[in-house]
């Protein structure tokens, strides 16, 4: 990621990339975006045939959109989003046009949650979500391979649990 | 079980809180009295509606009573070694108990048949969200209420060492401060609500149309402007007494004080007393709020960035955590060098200024927050009725300036810098807050870069905190220098994920 010239510091990318399956889970996600406005359109156009082109034309422009972004944009997300634990701290960088970066302390972690949705699950994939006291303090890794995710939460949970005070 | 006395170590409420029902349901009935009884004479006479009305205002007091007479019989308290445990409820007996070393707050507040009984309602709180963490004791007497606060917040000296610091009275109000009161934004707003309520009534009763007619009788001579004018000058004029009236309700009796033991108390109320105490422990900070009326007068608030406020008490009541009403600055940082026991406020300290691209930044954003609805209008207007064009060009001959001004002057707020202890940083114009977080209490960091940003090579940095509003911004920070000032802030959270190139024109590689 270019910064600009002259910089002296800039955020180094975490190491990890998401599970190969988060584009797979992404582009799901996406058809099924697409299809919602698509699906009733193109049965109605089908069913009245004087308004046929008029419902017929804004479905295939949405039909091309959402499949052109459901190709392209996966490939970008993955490459965008990573993520990393150290000893000390969870790292996330999540975006491209509206870029974040989250860190968050071992020592200030309070829960970590693993959620698995109904896409997720056929995918294999799980949401890790690291909260700490602050309210706006959240960290989620989505698109985790759903062992490395178990994995992970027993790691974190561990860690937290070995760590005293409490967290604020 | 009768009456029997509870155990020794188990106290009981008041037994005046039935008096204190009876009181405020006895007062709510005879507001509903006189409708009531207005509306009973169209069927029977006067003498039969007064005595059907007061039967059932002694029904509804007399039930009142009772119930409350009922919950004070199942009531009760006791302050053990480890816990605090409450027995009440009406139906279902509710027990609840908080360890004592969980207890943040301990409020006392009195309202004015309270307060002339030598009561108070005892609140007692873990800092935790949702009304389940907090007991409340509604009431016992003010000896009480006291002994229960200072027991409870009472700890082992555990006050942080710190070079300058006083114990006792920081601040009390000085009555010269009602001055502000005026300039701030509660004034037109309670200017606007008088207005309001003055058709709501007056529609009630059916008389909106005589109102209104009587007030354009009074203007048949003047011309519209000037009746204008006058009708939002009167507005204000109700607006600025409803805003004296409230500090003075709000302020009155204002004190600020650091007890033994490492507890800031802050007590105030004219009719209903608050008294409200922050232990030092949970003070991550002091947020120095100035909004824009109160600024251009040079007076600014202080507010407490503190863990443990419960977010619904701070719903409920705004200045919940604010330490200082709006005073004069000077005034405003010595008592936020006294509350952080430092000897010179972090809040003053000389920040580093953002850079010149925040400063374009913030004028497209008001520009364009003032041409949206202009160039809409002129649309509409070339497309229906010149009216339209000339209220556009109206707006944005006097909008347009006005937002050039606070776009310059949220750009000249921004600012950060590290002072001893504590971050602190910059921002707003309209609510100009400088926020001094203590850097020991900031539990992460969110770094935020859009593409426009990262082009102009800003980025927006965010201390994430357990304290007060759980996020700080540091907004359109130079991205190299904003990126070193949060490592440095924490040593060692952010600083193993930068990578730090030497010279200039070198990029940071991915």
């Amino acid at each position: 990621m270019p910064q600009g010239e002259g910089t002296a510091a800039v955020l180094r990318p975490p190491r990890n990339t998401l599970n190969e399956r988060a584009v797979g889970w992404w582009r799901t996600q996406w058809l099924l975006l697409t299809a919602a406005p698509v699906v009733p359109l193109a049965v109605l156009g089908a069913l009245i045939g004087p308004a046929r082109f008029w419902l017929l034309l804004p479905a295939a422009v949405l039909a091309a959109a959402g499949t052109a972004g459901a190709v392209l944009f996966p490939l970008w997300w993955f490459r965008t989003h990573r993520w990393e634990i150290t000893g000390d701290a969870v790292y996330v960088r999540t975006g491209f046009f509206w870029q974040e970066w989250r860190i968050a302390p071992m020592s200030r972690i309070q829960t970590v949650d693993t959620v698995r949705g109904p896409l997720e699950q056929i995918f294999r994939l799980a949401t890790v979500t690291v909260t700490t006291a602050s309210a706006k303090g959240a960290v989620r890794i989505a698109g985790l391979d759903h062992e490395t995710a178990a994995d992970l939460a027993r790691q974190l949970t561990r860690i937290t649990r070995d760590t005293p005070g409490d967290a604020t | 079980m009768s009456t029997a006395a509870p155990p020794a170590d188990w106290r009981r409420l008041d037994p005046r809180t039935v008096l204190v029902t009876a009181l405020v349901v006895a007062g709510v009935v005879a507001g509903a009295a006189i409708p009531v009884t207005l509306g009973l004479t169209r069927w029977s006479s006067l003498p039969a509606a007064v005595l059907q009305v007061l039967a059932g205002a002694v029904l509804v007091v007399g039930a009142a009573a009772g119930a409350d007479r009922v919950r004070w019989h199942r009531t009760r308290y006791r302050v053990g070694a480890e816990r605090v445990d409450l027995h009440t409820g009406l139906l279902i007996v509710k027990r609840r108990s908080l360890a004592r070393g969980r207890i943040r707050t301990v409020d006392l507040t009195a309202n004015p048949i309270l307060r002339l009984l030598g009561l108070v309602t005892v609140r007692i709180g873990t800092g935790e969200q949702g009304s389940e963490s907090t007991l409340e004791l509604d009431p016992v007497t003010r000896a009480e209420g006291e002994r229960l606060r200072r027991l409870l917040l009472e700890r082992a000296t555990t006050a942080p060492s710190g070079g300058a610091h006083r114990e006792g009275e920081l601040a009390v109000l000085d009555p010269r401060w009602i001055r502000y009161a005026p300039v701030s934004f509660v004034a037109p707003m309670l200017g606007g609500a008088a207005a309001g309520a003055v058709m709501q009534v007056s529609d009630w009763v059916g008389a909106q149309g005589d109102v209104i007619e009587w007030i354009g009788d009074r203007f048949r001579d003047t011309p519209l402007l000037w009746m204008i004018v006058i009708l939002v000058l009167a507005a204000l004029v109700a607006g600025v007494l409803g805003a004296l009236g409230l500090w003075v309700e709000m302020w009155w009796n204002y004190r600020l004080e650091r007890e033994p033991g490492g507890t800031l108390r802050v007590r105030r109320g004219l009719f209903t007393s608050r008294s409200i105490s922050v232990e030092e422990a949970r003070l991550r900070g002091v947020d120095l709020v100035e909004p824009l009326g109160v600024r251009l007068v040079g007076a600014a608030r202080l507010d407490a960035i503190t863990t443990g406020l419960a977010k619904d008490t701070e719903a409920r009541n705004a200045d919940h955590n604010t330490l200082l009403p709006a005073a004069p600055r000077s005034r405003a940082d010595t008592v936020a060098a006294d509350v952080l026991r430092e000897a010179v406020t972090p809040t003053g300290a000389a920040l580093t200024p953002h850079p010149r691209a925040a400063r374009g930044r913030r004028l497209r954003w008001s520009l364009a927050a003032v041409l949206g609805p202009v160039l809409i209008l002129t649309v509409l207007g070339a497309l229906l009725t010149p009216v339209l064009l000339w209220i556009a060009l109206g707006c944005a001959v006097v909008l347009a300036p006005v937002a050039v001004a606070l776009a310059l002057d949220a750009y000249r707020g921004l600012g950060h810098a590290l002072s001893g202890r504590y971050l602190v940083t910059r921002s707003g114009t309209v609510r100009r807050s400088t926020a001094a977080l203590e850097r020991a209490g900031v539990i992460g960091w969110t770094v935020k870069q859009s593409v426009f940003q990262r082009r102009a090579g800003l980025v927006s940095i965010t201390a994430t905190t357990a304290a007060g509003g759980g996020a700080y911004t540091v907004y359109d920070a130079d991205a190299s220098e904003g990126l070193g000032f949060a490592a440095e802030a924490v040593p060692g959270l952010l600083e193993p994920f930068l990578e730090r190139s030497g010279g200039t024109g070198a990029t940071g590689g991915a």
